[in-house]
């Protein structure tokens, strides 16, 4: 049966929030200026990883990932796994076709 | 939630005196009621993310492929627009999360500003998204609609971008994959956008009702529910910048 | 002991009862803005019902067709529309809602003791998106049909026809958020609204199968749907994804197309497979065997379900490596589905069982159900797959496990659970008569497929070589007996609706809470809530609590 339910009871404050929004922002001005650097094949990779806090960090706090059930955990968790199964099996097709035929 | 203990039989009746008015009745509870609810918006919005999993999958295999293309496209946006629009949603999930919190505290005035902030904000985001497509209509960068690939294999008659990255031009056949690059651009920020959209919608009807007190007065789930949605358009578009707008900005 | 278990109340005096879901409101407002699950599923029901036998109707046409080597019955063009709408209707509307939105809907609150599912609007919601994407289905099937067959291969859907692809493709992608909206409800209901007492491993098995179907449509449908975008914006605008003269790639689409559509195969046969595990334990009178096993075996095939799709792409170009790694994945997938085989034999084994209709048609699934998926087994490995691909082979295997499998599952589920929806019971000698025929009409019009396809025999052709004629015309007999097996119950099933006998609350003497209450329910399930203090398919508790009546009974006298 259901009833216990952690997110009504627990109130995130504003000083949370504040935080946060001060990380993305510096999140956003750090990708914005590296894109203007020429680091080869890591630009993509410091696009990628940047955005990828930004997202993790408004998931944990904005919607209260941190402070919620296993199972919310567990449904972000699949939703992820999915969505990465779907890119790499695919994409590992395409880099592979390159490799010829053994 | 599992219980192994036996319990005695008959079960246990709501307790009648919190039995308020927006308690569906095949819910034995308020809690019940709102976690399913919220577990139910954390479903959706795993459906939403395979949903754009598969533009984002194929944006990975044409960049993999086109990679000179996608470079060029690219300098086509605008890097301004794009990151102010970023900041906007940032922002946006801000007063959305600050709209949470009045609602929880049952500050009503508090929520309403925080809702209309946020609502703003939306509308601000597709004021520049509708200034972003205005540009590309004009120079002819429209998949399907006299797509154009002049600025592709001619850089330098586009002059303020050609003073920025000073491309080079692109051989024809790597030119017309620009188009697959402005196909993605399209459907992936106009799928984004609809879903403002919507958003948006739902934040007019929300500010309504928070006026009236719907959400102030111990029942908030409604606003916690739709945060989870507008978090997550903004955590789509914090992908959608960086892949989009961000290939190689440098000369 | 009986011949049988059925225990019908004295039909003297048994009368159904006064106020159940069906009497509770009247008017056709009541049913069409109805939250009911159990009203909600009788929409489907007869929805399903009808888009069936329109899919039945066109696969009567096939074989008509198929009778003669020429394509003399119709133009080859108006051939490819048939069976490309057959393959539409039946997936799409047929058998993927099949059992989850008629008999999941209707059952899964009450197995779980509950009143009702989690969003009973949503849950309306999906049956109206249902009906508006098979009346898109159906227009375009009106206004020239579409001809790509069902799987809208690129660059031809998109390049190459002058069909209805895009209103097909709208089809499907407003069915699929139905599927999705189901799917998700089910989920939230099954975390969320268990009764007090129901653990994980006290569901009925039913619940486990449905649960994981659900995650499947859940997780791999929005892939398809946004599949479908794309198809009808490459059709529109040529924004060129799929369009090698812009240097897309046609493959893209059939990743994102089979990665929902391998798992649909399961969304499909996995409720089914639920059914068979109540249908098989009620008719042995036993403990499903390796409750644990099943359970986590309905799990492990959603799972690994989502990693096998590009084994339906092993000729059209994708890398040697991936068809290596697809093809093991696919053994993987194999291993979950002949765990429950073996678990529903060890079942039956040293239980005490009665031939009733469910059973029969149950039996019709392991069999066919085995076969199919063995075959299964063949076109995985991707050396015989490349011999196979493309010819009846494919086609046998498939309706093995998708008619002889899914489609007899449903019909069990049907009866098994008709005295509940309905209160009455179907003719038994009648029904297992159709059982039997549809069984044999089975195996008649399918089995020589396989044949054919080894032989060489391509899929999708309106005309084929003379020598493979009499195995076609084998096939066509066969299925005018496979038609009268689905017609008959659709017959009796209506007749038993007014001249049934009454079954009473418990017809089967099953365990499951659903059995414990009012055929028909009530509109809130159960008048008192239950509480679950026993394992599934406890069958002493289940004499306990008939005992107890019959003590209550004789000392009230």
């Amino acid at each position: 049966m259901s009833g216990h339910n952690q997110l009504a009871h627990r109130i995130i404050g504003p000083r949370v929030y504040v935080a946060i929004l001060f990380a993305l922002l510096v999140g956003t001005a750090l990708t914005v200026w590296a894109s203007f650097i020429d680091l080869g094949v890591w630009n993509p990779v410091i696009a990628l990883a940047i955005a990828t806090t930004k997202a993790v960090l408004v998931v944990l706090y904005f919607m209260h990932v941190r402070y919620s059930t296993k199972l919310t955990m567990l449904t972000v968790g699949a939703g992820v796994f999915m969505f990465l199964t779907l890119i790499s099996l695919t994409l590992a097709d395409y880099i592979s076709r390159a490799w010829g035929n053994w | 939630m599992p219980d192994n203990t036996a319990i005695a039989h008959g079960a246990p009746e709501p307790a009648h005196q919190e039995h308020p008015p927006y308690l569906r009745h095949h819910f034995n509870s308020v809690e019940q009621q709102a976690d399913a609810a919220g577990f139910g918006m954390w479903v959706f919005l795993v459906q939403e993310v395979m949903f754009f999993g598969g533009l984002f999958t194929a944006y990975l295999v044409y960049r993999n492929w086109y990679y000179p293309a996608f470079v060029a496209g690219s300098h086509q946006l605008n890097v301004y627009w794009g990151t102010l629009n970023t900041l906007v949603l940032i922002v946006s999930s801000f007063t959305m999360a600050m709209g949470l919190w009045c609602a929880e505290t049952r500050r009503k005035n508090g929520l309403v500003l925080y809702l209309t902030l946020t609502f703003l904000l939306g509308l601000g985001f597709l004021g520049i998204k509708s200034i972003e497509y205005g540009e590309k209509i004009e120079k002819h960068h429209v998949p399907g609609f006299h797509y154009r690939l002049q600025s592709f294999v001619d850089p330098q008659s586009e002059r303020e971008v050609f003073k920025e990255y000073h491309d080079k031009p692109l051989a024809p056949d790597m030119a017309r994959h620009t188009e697959l690059y402005f196909s993605l651009y399209f459907l992936m920020t106009g799928m984004h956008a609809l879903h403002m959209v919507v958003g948006i919608g739902v934040l007019g009807f929300m500010i309504l009702r928070a006026r009236a007190g719907a959400y102030t007065s111990g029942h908030s789930t409604f606003v916690l529910n739709f945060g989870l949605y507008w978090h997550f358009i903004d955590i789509v578009w914090i992908y959608l910048f960086a892949l989009l707008y961000l290939i190689s900005r440098h000369q | 002991m009986s011949a049988t278990i059925v225990s019908l109340p004295d039909q003297s005096t048994a009368r159904i009862p006064r106020v159940n879901y069906l009497t509770k409101e009247n008017g056709i407002l009541s049913w069409l803005l109805t939250g009911d699950h159990k009203r909600i599923a009788i929409l489907y029901l007869i929805s399903i019902t009808f888009f069936f036998f329109i899919g039945g109707a066109l696969a009567g046409l096939i074989r008509l067709e198929l009778l003669t080597p020429q394509a003399d019955l119709m133009a080859t063009d108006t051939y490819n529309k048939v069976f490309t709408m057959h393959g539409v209707i039946m997936i799409f509307f047929f058998l993927v809602p099949s059992v989850p939105a008629t008999l999941g809907n209707f059952l899964i609150p009450m197995m779980i003791g509950a009143k009702d599912l989690a969003l009973p609007k949503i849950n309306l919601l999906s049956w109206y998106l249902y009906m508006a994407g098979g009346i898109l289905a159906i227009y375009t099937m009106a206004t020239g049909g579409v001809d790509t067959g069902w799987t809208f291969t690129t660059p031809l859907s998109t390049h190459y026809v002058n069909t209805n692809v895009v209103t097909t493709g709208l089809a499907a992608f407003i069915a699929g958020f139905s599927s999705i909206l189901t799917g998700l409800n089910f989920i939230v209901t099954i975390h969320k609204m268990r009764a007090p007492g129901m653990t994980w491993f006290r569901l009925p098995l039913f619940v486990w199968a449905h649960y994981a179907a659900s995650i499947l449509m859940v997780l791999a449908t929005p892939v398809v749907a946004i599949s479908m975008i794309l198809i009808i914006l490459e059709r529109t605008l040529g924004i060129g994804i799929f369009d090698p003269t812009k240097g897309g790639d046609p493959l893209l689409f059939q990743h994102l197309f089979w990665f929902y559509s391998h798992p649909a195969v399961y969304i499909m046969i996995l409720p089914g497979m639920g059914v068979i595990s109540e249908t098989i334990s009620t008719f042995s009178r036993k403990r499903v065997f390796g409750y644990t096993a099943v359970a986590f075996s309905s799990v492990a095939i959603a799972v690994f379900g989502f990693f096998v799709w590009a084994h339906h792409m092993f000729i059209m170009g994708i890398s040697n490596y991936a068809v290596l790694v697809f093809s093991l994945l696919t053994m993987l997938v194999a291993v979950p589905s002949a765990i429950k085989i073996f678990n529903w034999t060890f079942t039956l084994y040293k239980g005490s069982i009665t031939f009733e209709t469910p059973l029969l048609y149950t039996f019709g699934f392991m069999g066919l159900f085995t076969i199919g998926g063995l075959t299964g087994v063949f076109l995985g490995t991707s050396g015989t797959d490349i011999h196979l691909t493309e010819t009846y082979f494919i086609v046998a295997h498939f309706h093995f496990v998708m008619v002889g499998g899914m489609l007899m599952a449903f019909l069990a589920g049907i009866h098994f659970w008709w005295p509940k929806i309905t209160g009455r019971m179907y003719p038994e000698k009648l029904s297992q008569l159709a059982a039997v025929v549809t069984f044999i009409g089975f195996v008649f019009t399918f089995f020589p497929q396989f044949i054919l396809g080894v032989l060489g025999m391509p899929r999708r052709y309106a005309s084929y070589p003379p020598e493979f004629q009499v195995l076609n015309v084998f096939s066509t007999a066969g299925a005018t007996i496979l038609g009268v097996g689905y017609l008959l119950p659709v017959l009796y099933l209506v007749w038993s609706l007014k001249y049934g006998a009454i079954a009473g609350d418990n017809p089967w003497r099953a365990t499951g809470l659903e059995w414990q209450t009012q055929s028909p329910p009530l509109t809130e399930n159960f008048a008192v809530m239950p509480v679950m203090d026993h394992e599934a398919y406890d069958y002493e508790w289940l004499e306990a609590q008939q005992e107890k009546r019959r003590k209550e009974v004789a000392s009230a006298g």
